[in-house]
């Protein structure tokens, strides 16, 4: 860990009492999700982290509690710091407060959130799918959204999966 | 060669009218400019000077749906395209076609997943399927020959019944 990030570290623990890991020189942070707000502002306003870079999520299906850990890896490009937060979440109705006052770029993040695993985020002004079509069902990047969309047709399945087919008409 | 050469004394030719329509279709098919993905770069080859499309009476690609006749659908459609790939279709003059070039249009090739259609076949009522990941120019060409050869066995009283 860089010696300029442990002071960092010490401020956010002490004032959300943040589970605090290190892998491989990457920081993350545990914070719950009434507090990522607070701790987005304090980092972007009082140690210079100017930038959240990646808004995301990761599922760890079978596991039930947490089953989901949103994700918000912050930059700061005065100090050529990076530090992640990481917010988990239950497997039923996962949700987290809206960060878009704090960070607008999170506007198409948190979208993209709900499009791809099904986290609301509660506040958000505009809370439609980016990627899929209106009226998708399931999250695709969920573990349980099934993987293939259609069996390959060979020459001994032919005919079965060809009735199942949804040709278009004239 | 001429047909000045082929009217005889009389300046006249017989022909039927169903293989004088069929000709005329086949021989002034403009497509549509209608790139996807990578198999569009070769769509623009078979067009160039080396590849030649023109000889066939296609040296316009239209940008516009309602005045082509022919589709060629090059690339994947996502679930997101599908409804305005059929939109273009539908705008379209009787009579087109469509011609599903590469493998990703024709059956969803290395992407079977969620946000693709497993060919085209799904959206719009397709003619010619062109094999290849991407197919080259020749077999392009080749596709669109063998549209001309349907169109120009086509007969009225099976259009009639349609």
């Amino acid at each position: 860990m860089d010696k300029k990030l442990e002071p960092i570290i010490k401020a956010v623990q002490n004032k959300f009492s943040a589970a605090f890991e290190e892998f491989r020189g990457e920081v993350h942070l545990f914070i719950e999700p009434d507090q990522i707000v607070d701790a987005l502002t304090l980092l972007r306003d009082e140690h210079s982290f100017e930038l959240l870079s990646a808004l995301t999520a990761v599922d760890y299906h079978p596991q039930t509690s947490p089953r989901f850990h949103v994700i918000y890896q912050m930059t700061s490009i005065s100090k050529n710091l990076s530090v992640q937060l990481r917010v988990p979440l239950s497997g039923d109705n996962p949700k987290v407060p809206t960060v878009t006052r704090v960070f607008s770029m999170a506007l198409w993040r948190e979208r993209e959130l709900l499009d791809m695993f099904g986290i609301e985020a509660e506040g958000h002004p505009d809370p439609r799918r980016i990627l899929m079509p209106e009226g998708t069902d399931g999250y695709p990047l969920r573990r349980d959204f099934p993987l293939g969309y259609e069996e390959p047709q060979f020459t001994f399945n032919f005919d079965e999966i060809d009735l199942g087919k949804p040709y278009a008409k004239e | 060669m001429g047909i000045e050469q082929k009217l005889g004394n009389m300046g006249v030719v017989t022909t039927s009218l169903e293989g004088m329509v069929n000709w005329s279709r086949t021989n002034a098919m403009w497509p549509m400019l209608f790139g996807l993905a990578c198999c569009a770069i070769e769509m623009m080859s078979a067009q160039s000077a080396h590849y030649d499309m023109s000889r066939f009476g296609m040296e316009l690609m239209r940008a516009s749906p309602r005045q082509s006749d022919l589709m060629i659908v090059a690339g994947r459609v996502s679930k997101k395209m599908g409804p305005v790939l059929r939109r273009l279709y539908d705008q379209m003059p009787e009579p087109k076609w469509v011609i599903a070039m590469g493998d990703c249009a024709s059956c969803g090739g290395v992407f079977n997943n969620y946000a693709i259609y497993q060919g085209v076949d799904e959206v719009v009522p397709v003619d010619v399927f062109v094999a290849g990941c991407p197919p080259r120019p020749e077999a392009l060409i080749h596709g669109v020959l063998t549209v001309h050869e349907k169109v120009k066995g086509q007969k009225f009283a099976d259009l009639a019944k349609t």
